[in-house]
Formats: structure tokens, sequence, C-alpha cells
């Protein structure tokens, strides 16, 4: 059984239909890409999964167990931690606050110490700016911050929207490399990007994503060989 | 530092100005001249002067600390330029006056107004006083900068509190009447103002305690004494008992007046603290918070009202119903407004807090709750049969509220609900996928906050013996919020000062009163320029306006 099973969702905003019948997988230890051109509906997707937008239709489970009766803020606590677009780090914390309110869900004091070392580990940067307030740190510095939070939940399925948003390409490469990192650590990843040239190249699947519905679902090898996702979104002619 | 604009006469023109404009339309306005009333040193000085000076002297030592590394003579010059051009807007006003009758269309000008612009001589004379005494006013202001620290302290300090004594010179004198005897006040007051020679001794001993002060600290800097943590821990214990002792025994020091005027700043205070949870904490804007004070007030009134309202609770069976329907309120406002933000969530606020006031002054609940006539005859508390009617026992009461809202914030701040509310205030969204549930951290504030008003409102009932629909308005909440702003958001000590500022002063400078709106909105905005953090800034707010210093300072070395 997969860990996230996403069935046939349909969601609006209003009366305008975003999701037209979505159906994906995620199992267990995989990095799943997401890819698509501006308003495919990519974020919606991760809206819906946690939460967020409600479905007008279909189902999401997460091992097995239906998450559409759960309300948003209980899914950290069934294992979903999200990353958000635009980081959405709290400014005026500084960047160990930050993480400990990424721990929020959790009461192991001993288990929390732990993670903010091997965040720390993870991200070296971090660790020297620990008492500095996040607001002030670099667009990728709170990039890092906004993922380390996120696995501060422990999580077994971490969202991810869009992480390469507004960086150079090379702190962008730097979050990719991470994001394999953290994954190879054993923890699930969903992955929203625009960047599918990078999203490929990390993930072991993908789906693209067209006005709300899925036109090509493969694994990412094959995907950076599809002669239509080469035109459309890797800009091979 | 390199890039600061460089400062030449032009600017100086227009610096000189723009504050004799602000002189200008204080005296135009007769700020000045109902200041001029008010003496601070007998004989010499009035608090029209200060006004009148103020722009001019303020301005020259702002500019004076840009150039200060310039020449001294530049420095000097420009600060006498200043003065100077200021008074020029304010003889052609003295000479419009004395030429015309302009009072016709600005009625502000007044004799006493010209009285006191040209001190008392006549037009020449006068004139050319008014300039050589704002431009010297000036030029010592700017001077000031270029002295070193341990001359510039003791001379501000010693003009500061010299000018603070002059400004309650008529509570200082009951003050003194009141303990040492007429005799004493005759000697040191004259009138109702300070004496030049009292003055004069304030000054040298403000100086002198100042210069102390700096020597102390520039001989601790250099032996770089380390203060051990429990030396500190011991000193601070020490300042909250004397604390402590001081607001006990406040009441018997400043007599009936000042106490009653501490009692209102204390039910404001209490506002401030639940509204601080709404706003500050948990970053709800609402506007509509008098509605909660008005919930506390009316249940007090009607549960224990001797006429024919009232349902014959004594102030402490009352209380607890007082409180409880705040809240409940606090929590019922909540529920609609759960999915609202900022702007939106003002606005419906304002609208709740609207409809309370409407709804005590309508004729429809008018047999409840009496409409327009309000509620009367609502007996002061009482303790073992001993009746607080006087504002120095009323106190007792609002402190004890005061202390406990203080400290139920504090450890509010620090706790578990107190970072939910920081998460809610930054970011709703990310809150939520940390884990925290909206829900119940909204209306938790909601009703936090409103308990505390609440209890505001219960207490001012009793206080007042008395409660009329009017005295709820939408006046109440924004004077709340602008002391917090003023305060410092989310600070608590921070509700304290701004409520001594924006309450107790007014009180005490009933001249103010015309103008308050007008201070106000000055003190607002110079606020928001200056000090933007607040008076009394809580730590996030301070790191979070001081961060690019740090930032700075932390990747230079």
């Amino acid at each position: 059984m997969a860990l996230l099973e996403v069935n046939n969702i349909h969601a609006y905003y209003g009366n305008i239909q975003a999701l037209r019948g979505i159906s994906l997988t995620v199992e267990k230890g995989e990095i799943v890409s997401l890819i698509g051109a501006n308003g495919a509906g990519k974020t919606t997707i991760l809206r819906c999964i946690s939460r967020l937008v409600g479905l007008r239709e279909g189902s999401i489970t997460l091992d097995g167990e239906d998450l559409s009766k759960s309300k948003a803020h209980e899914l950290v606590y069934k294992g979903i931690a999200m990353v958000p677009e635009g980081r959405g780090v709290f400014a005026k914390l500084t960047v160990e606050e930050n993480l400990e309110m990424g721990a929020f869900s959790r009461d192991d004091q001993d288990g929390i110490d732990n993670d903010l070392d091997r965040v720390f580990s993870l991200f070296e940067r971090l660790k020297e700016r620990r008492n500095q307030v996040a607001g002030t740190l670099s667009g990728g510095e709170q990039q890092m911050l906004a993922t380390g939070r996120a696995l501060m939940a422990r999580p077994s399925l971490m969202l991810m929207d869009e992480p390469s948003m507004g960086l150079a390409p090379i702190l962008v490469e730097g979050i990719f490399d991470t994001i394999k990192e953290i994954n190879a650590e054993g923890t699930t990843i969903l992955l929203v990007e625009q960047n599918a040239t990078m999203a490929l190249q990390v993930a072991n699947r993908g789906y693209v994503l067209q006005t709300g519905e899925i036109v090509l679902d493969d694994t990412a090898e094959n995907l950076q060989k599809n002669e239509m996702v080469q035109k459309a979104y890797l800009g091979i002619d | 530092m390199t890039d600061k604009k460089r400062i030449d006469i032009r600017e100086v023109i227009n610096q000189g100005l723009l504050a004799g404009l602000v002189a200008l339309s204080l005296s135009v306005i007769g700020f000045i001249s109902l200041l001029g009333e008010r003496e601070m040193i007998a004989g010499i000085f009035t608090m029209g002067h200060v006004f009148l000076f103020a722009a001019p002297v303020g301005i020259a030592s702002v500019l004076a600390e840009k150039i200060k590394h310039e020449n001294t003579g530049k420095v000097l010059g420009f600060g006498f330029l200043i003065g100077v051009i200021t008074a020029l807007p304010l003889i052609v006003l003295i000479i419009l006056a004395t030429s015309f009758d302009i009072r016709q269309f600005l009625v502000n000008v007044s004799p006493e107004l010209i009285h006191l612009l040209t001190f008392g001589q006549n037009l020449v004379v006068g004139s050319i006083m008014l300039v050589v005494i704002t431009g010297i006013l000036s030029l010592l202001a700017a001077g000031l900068r270029l002295l070193p620290e341990i001359w510039r302290r003791p001379i501000t300090s010693g003009l500061a509190w010299t000018l603070l004594f002059g400004t309650f010179s008529e509570i200082l004198l009951s003050r003194v009447r009141a303990f040492f005897g007429r005799g004493v006040a005759k000697l040191v007051f004259s009138g109702k103002a300070l004496n030049p020679i009292t003055a004069l001794l304030i000054l040298i001993i403000a100086a002198a305690i100042a210069y102390w002060n700096v020597t102390k600290r520039s001989k601790s800097e250099q032996k770089e004494v380390e203060v051990s943590p429990e030396k500190q821990q011991k000193s601070q214990r020490i300042r909250v008992v004397v604390g402590i002792i001081s607001l006990l025994i406040l009441p018997l020091l400043l007599g009936t007046y000042l106490s009653e005027v501490m009692n209102n700043v204390g039910i404001y205070v209490l506002m401030g603290l639940g509204l601080n949870i709404v706003v500050g904490f948990a970053g709800l804007l609402d506007l509509g918070y008098v509605a909660f004070f008005a919930i506390g007030a009316y249940v007090m009134g009607i549960l224990t009202s001797e006429g024919h309202l009232g349902l014959g609770f004594t102030f402490w069976t009352a209380l607890p119903f007082s409180v409880l329907a705040s809240t409940l309120f606090g929590i019922l406002l909540g529920i609609p407004v759960l999915r609202m933000r900022g702007d939106y969530l003002a606005i419906v606020t304002l609208g709740f807090g609207e409809i309370i006031r409407i709804l005590a002054l309508s004729d429809m609940l008018k047999q409840f709750i009496g409409g327009a006539q309000g509620v009367l005859q609502i007996p002061k508390p009482s303790i073992f049969g001993y009746d607080l009617t006087k504002p120095e026992a009323l106190y007792y009461i609002i402190l004890i509220g005061v202390l406990i809202a203080a400290f139920v914030s504090w450890r509010l701040r620090d706790s578990r609900l107190g970072r939910q509310w920081m998460a809610l205030r930054e970011d709703e969204t990310v809150a939520e996928a940390m884990g925290i549930n909206l829900v119940n951290t909204k209306l938790l504030a909601f009703a936090t906050g409103a308990a505390f008003s609440g209890l505001a409102g219960a207490i001012f009932a009793s206080k007042l013996t008395s409660i009329f629909p009017h005295s709820f308005n939408l006046i109440v909440s924004i004077n709340v919020l602008s002391l917090i702003i003023v305060g410092g958001i989310g600070s608590l000590p921070g509700v304290v000062v701004g409520a001594l500022i924006l309450v107790g002063l007014p009180e005490l400078l009933r001249e103010f009163a015309e103008h308050r709106l007008l201070m106000y909105g000055a003190l607002l905005i110079v606020m928001m320029l200056a000090k933007p953090e607040g008076f009394w800034p809580s730590e996030t707010i301070k790191r979070e306006l001081h961060a690019h210093k740090e930032f700075e300072a932390g990747s230079s070395d």
C-alpha cells in the first residue's frame, strides 16, 4: 500500500474548478515531483492534501487512513509536514526559535534536541546563524530554515512547495542536494516545482499537470526523455 | 555614513522655516497663548514658551547632530540661523496683529499671544528680543551637541528635570502643602509656579546627579567590572520589592486628586493589557474592544444597582458574573470572525462595538438596562463592612486587578499558548501547518482579552456609581489601541507607559484637553517616525526593528 494515495479529487476556488479528477500515489521512501506551468494546479494539490482547500469529490488517504475528515492542524500529528511556498518563516523569531516551532506537535524533548542537532548538521549555515532573527536571513537561508523547520516535526511525508522559487541557480542546486539527503535518511517527499529540470533530476517519479489534470505519469527518467516534456518544460527542442 | 546628504545653507533655511511654521500654527490655533497661562518658573517662563521654542530647538539639535563632526563655527552658525528664521513668520504675525484687525478670521491671535511673543515689550524691541532669544536658544541647543558626554548629560538632564518639575508645579505645590505645610510651600513656589531659585536648585541637583552617574559609568567601563549573576539577581529582587512598596504607598503620597487620576490610568492599563493579548500577542486587530468594557460595566451595574433596575448583588458577588459575561461575549464575537483577517476583522469588530453601544441606548432594552438614562445608584465596593468610597481606597482594588492581569499576561506570553498566538500573528497558514488549532487559539485570545476588559468595566461602573451608553463609544477603543502602540505593541510595561502618557498626562495638563486629539495625532506621527517600536518595546519587536544593525555587526567580524 502506498504511503499517500490521492484518488480522483476535484477542487474549486469559488466556481472555478482548479483540479479535475487528480489521482496520484506516493510510495514510502520516494521523491515524487509534480511539474507543470503556472496555474496548472500543482500548489492546489498540496493545499488539498494539507486540508487548506476542501474537496468536492474524491479521497486522500495516508497509510490507509482517510484524511478528508482531518483538520489542517491535525495533519502534522499524522506525519505530514509542509514547506510552504514563499518559505513562511517566522520573521521575528530567531533561527532556533523557528526550528522549535517546527516541533510544536511533539513533546519528546530528547528527540527534539536530537533533531535540532540533525538539522544543524544538515544546514551548517543555520547553525552559524542560530541566534539571528529569521527575517534577516537571505532567501536561500530562509529556504533552509523552512525545510529544517518541517523536518523538526519528524514527518513521514514532507510536502515541498516550490523550494527553488526566487533563489540563485547555485543555491537551487544546494537545496536539491539536501532534498536528496533528507530523502536518503528516510523521509518521503512530494515536491511541487516549476524548475522541471532539477525536479526530475532528484525525483524517482513524476506527474505532469495541465489545467487541473494529470497528462503524464511516469518515472522521472522516462519523463526526462519524453519529447513533449522536453519541449514544454525542459527547454530542449 | 559616507552617503549622508550634505547639509548646506538651503537645507538650514528650509528647516528653519519648518520650525517657524510649526511655531506659527501653534500660535494661531491658540495653543501657545492657552499654555502661556500656565507658569512654570514664576515671572520667567510659561509652558507656552516651551511649545514656542520646542520646534527650533529640537530641529537645531537634530541638525547639529548630523554635522557635529564638521567645524564648530558652522554648527553654531547654523543653529543660530534656524532660530532666527523661525522667528520671522512670528514677527510677520506680530506686525499684522498690531496693524490690522486680523482677529476677525484668526480668533486666537489675542493680545495675550502678542504679549507673550514680544515678551511684554513694544513692537520693535519685542521683535528683536524674539529673534535674539530664539536664535540663542537654537544656538545653545546646537552647541550642546558639541560638548563631550560628561558635560552634555548633566546639562540636558538638569534642564529636563526643571521642565518636568515646572510642568507639574501646580500638583507639586498641593503635595508640598499637604506634607510640609503652607510655609514651606510659599518658600518654594511663587503663585502656582516654581520660584526661580527653586528652579535653579532643581537644575543644579539634577545636573549633579547626572554628572555623578556619568563619571561612575565611565569608571566602571574602564575597570570592566563583571557583575555576577547572583548580584544581578539580588539587585533585581530589590528593585521588585521597592517597586511593590512604592505602588502600595502611592495613594498616601498622591492625595485624592492624583489617586483619582491613577485610577483612571489603572482602568486603561487593565483594558490595555487585555487588548495587548488580542492585538499584540495574537495579532487580531480588534476595534470594538469597548464592547467588552461596556458588558462588564453593565453587568456590574444591573446586578448591584440600588435603583429600580438593580438585583441586589454586592460588588464581590457580581464581579465574577461581569468577567464571565464579557468572556462569553468575547467568544461569541470570536466565532463569526474566525475566518477574517486584517482589515476585515477590524471592520467587523468595529461594528460589534457599535452594536453593543446602540443596544445599550435602545428603547427595546430600556426596561432592563435603562436606555439613555443608564444605570444609576451603583454602590461602591466594600470590604468587611468598610466602604471603599475614596479614590485612595479604590486604587487598591484596581491595583490588584492590574497585577493579576499583568501576571496572567506575563505567564501566558511565555507559555505554549503564547507561542501559538505568536505563530498565529506571524502567519496563519504556517501556524496551522505546525499543528496549531486556529479556532481554539483565536477564541482563547478573544476570551482572555474580553475578560480583562470586563474586569475593567466592572470596576469602572462601581467607581463612577452610574453608567451611561455614551461612556462606551468608539473613542475608548481607539484610546486603548493608541496607548498600546505608544507603549510598544506586545509589551507589558509598555501598556503602563502608554496609559500614563495618553490617559494620565491629559488629566494633569488640563489645558491640553481642548487640543487632546491634536496632541494624540502629533504624538502618534512623531512616534512612528522616531520610535516606531514604542516607548517600552517588547524584546521581539526591538530585535526585529534593530535586526538590521545586529546583522551588519554580526557579519563584519
